[in-house]
């Protein structure tokens, strides 16, 4: 209120520069060019363009495009390799989401104690998520190799009988790289659902045990409603990164053994850039598009419902 | 057992829990180290022994043949001009999409956010022939031309987020003295912008430093390639020479990790506000 009084009368020099305040900066539509230039060379434009192109026989030489209608994902579905990665895709991404958000949320819960060393411990749970995921895929691969690093610790506690061939057999290879990806992420839900612990009022607890309700009720009755935002953020997070896994893969398995552990991405890259199959690539990437879309779209929903509970 | 006791003694049954815990979650990267200080002959004899004496062999050797001291400074020169161009375009722009509530400037704000949800892979090869038309394959220009691009959506939303929570009074009475609106954007607001700057820099630089697959497309096999481009080149030259791979594995973690001990607060607590949005 002091600012409108303090303001010079109109028509005095500084008016113009203060009316537009209100509604945002003079002219303000020349801060965001830059930035809508940036992004619209780079994701919008290929984005559309890779929706267009997966409905056409577009070789990526050349100009020659014709229409083809739906033929791209009419031989995605008669195309084992890309139905089983399709499989694998939501396989491994609902897989990360249950295992990883399990594991993350016992680790919070145990840091959310009086517990000694948490700071330290947390620090150390969380460094594998800063660390690239190329480097995290090549250093799994040694740890699975055949007398590698795991095997040498099953070895070690007379567990001979349980070393397997990790990445190399067929129903068990893609399980071994949930294990590597859940160590991987497993602090970032850790992290997100501390924070979303610490904003829990500690009366609430308090309250529910002097009204006689025990840990197992106190958690679920208290803690779990109120880390409902933490959960449905970390939940798609994870989902989504699933849904869009490459460089972990690519560097352990490289889709192997046969097509056990092939994912979309991977599909769409070979189809791509080894293939050299443009349009068919595109049309993999517009499924994957969709799945993603989806799920961010339950998000939404999730989202809205939550708001109007709380 | 008296109710005391009793909550030490399962203190004390947690504390050896998680302790076990870290021990699982450390120990790849005990091998990643184990492997990259030993003999390749004495990793085949014990795969666990920690390494007595220690073999510098793996990391000279590294150093020398992959030319990771080249793609570090790849690394840093893409990743800090990157990041430089979000903070500026993506702040800038948000000055003014966080005023706009409705309308075009709104659906702008929106185009922005939509951007987070279009995975990278729909656009790939369309901007890799824009790209290469453009003659910029092979050039850092090439990245840090993408990762401004495809940056920009959580930019936009971190820094929106922020300016929507801050009192306009100061920008306002900068008006009143005259300024004009970039003026006061530069001198009043962007400064007050630092706290989410800071987790603006953070989740960038790790993403962009960290990524793999754009830049092996865009700059794999020349002297212009990044950390875990020139990494994934050394795992196909020396296939089974574990020692030196994981020496070159090595060389790529140790900045990320000694930064990450450093600034482990801010890092966290950047990943967990900023994610959360």
């Amino acid at each position: 209120m002091t600012l409108q009084l303090s303001r010079p009368p109109a028509g005095s020099r500084h008016a113009s520069a203060a009316r537009p305040g209100r509604r945002g900066p003079r002219r303000g539509w020349l801060f965001v060019v830059p930035a809508l230039l940036f992004y619209g060379l780079v994701v919008l434009y290929p984005s559309l363009a890779g929706a267009v192109y997966a409905f056409t026989d577009w070789s990526g030489l050349g100009s020659r495009v014709n229409p083809v209608g739906l033929a791209n994902f009419g031989r995605l579905l008669g195309d084992a390799e890309a139905v089983g990665s399709l499989g694998n895709t939501v396989l491994l991404a609902v897989a990360l989401m249950i295992v990883q958000n399990v594991i993350g949320l016992a680790l919070a819960l145990a840091l959310d104690t009086a517990i000694r060393g948490r700071n330290l411990l947390r620090t150390l749970f969380f460094a594998p998520a800063v660390l690239p995921p190329l480097v995290i895929g090549v250093l799994w691969k040694y740890v699975y190799s055949p007398g590698g690093p795991l095997d040498g610790l099953l070895a070690a506690f007379g567990l001979e009988g349980l070393q397997q061939s990790w990445l190399g057999d067929e129903s068990l290879a893609l399980w071994s790289v949930v294990v590597a990806i859940v160590w991987q992420h497993a602090g970032l839900s850790m992290v997100i659902f501390l924070a979303g612990l610490q904003g829990v009022p500690k009366e609430l607890y308090e309250a529910a045990a002097l009204d006689g309700a025990a840990r197992w009720q106190r958690f679920r009755y208290v803690t779990l409603p109120l880390l409902a935002p933490a959960t449905t953020i970390t939940l798609v997070l994870t989902m989504i990164t699933g849904l869009k896994l490459f460089d972990q893969v690519f560097a352990m398995t490289g889709g192997g053994p046969g097509y056990a552990t092939e994912t979309l991405s991977l599909t769409m890259y070979k189809q791509a850039f080894v293939l050299n199959d443009y349009s068919y690539g595109t049309a993999l990437a517009l499924v994957l598009t969709m799945i993603v879309a989806f799920v961010s779209f339950l998000q939404l929903k999730m989202l809205r419902r939550l708001e109007v509970e709380a | 057992m008296s109710r005391p006791a009793a909550r030490r003694g399962r203190g004390l049954l947690l504390e050896l829990v998680m302790a076990g815990c870290a021990v699982a979650f450390v120990f790849p990267l005990y091998v990643l180290l184990m492997v990259a200080l030993k003999r390749p002959q004495d990793v085949a004899a014990d795969v666990l022994a920690p390494p007595f004496p220690v073999y510098w062999g793996n990391l000279a050797e590294a150093w020398s043949s992959a030319e990771m001291g080249k793609a570090l400074v790849n690394s840093t020169v893409v990743t800090s001009l990157s990041v430089m161009m979000l903070v500026l375009t993506g702040s800038l722009a948000s000055f003014a999409l966080a005023r706009w509530k409705r309308g075009l400037g709104y659906g702008v704000f929106l185009l922005f956010v939509l951007g987070l949800v279009i995975p990278l892979q729909l656009g790939m090869i369309p901007l890799y022939q824009l790209m290469r038309d453009a003659g910029l394959l092979k050039t850092y220009t090439s990245l840090i031309v993408f990762y401004t691009g495809h940056e920009l959506p959580l930019t936009v939303f971190l820094y929106c987020g922020f300016l929507r929570a801050l009192p306009r009074a100061y920008e306002e009475a900068a008006y009143v003295d005259g300024a004009t609106a970039f003026q006061a954007f530069r001198r009043v607001v962007f400064p007050m912008l630092r706290p989410v700057t800071g987790t603006v820099i953070i989740l960038n630089a790790l993403f962009i430093w960290n990524d793999f697959l754009t830049p092996m497309l865009y700059v794999s096999g020349t002297a212009q390639q990044t950390v875990p481009v020139a990494v994934f080149s050394f795992v196909g030259e020396y296939s089974s020479d574990w020692g030196i791979i994981f020496a070159g594995l090595a060389i790529a973690v140790a900045p990320i990790l000694v930064l990450y001990f450093v600034f482990q607060r801010h890092i966290i607590k950047g990943f967990a506000g900023g994610l959360k949005g």
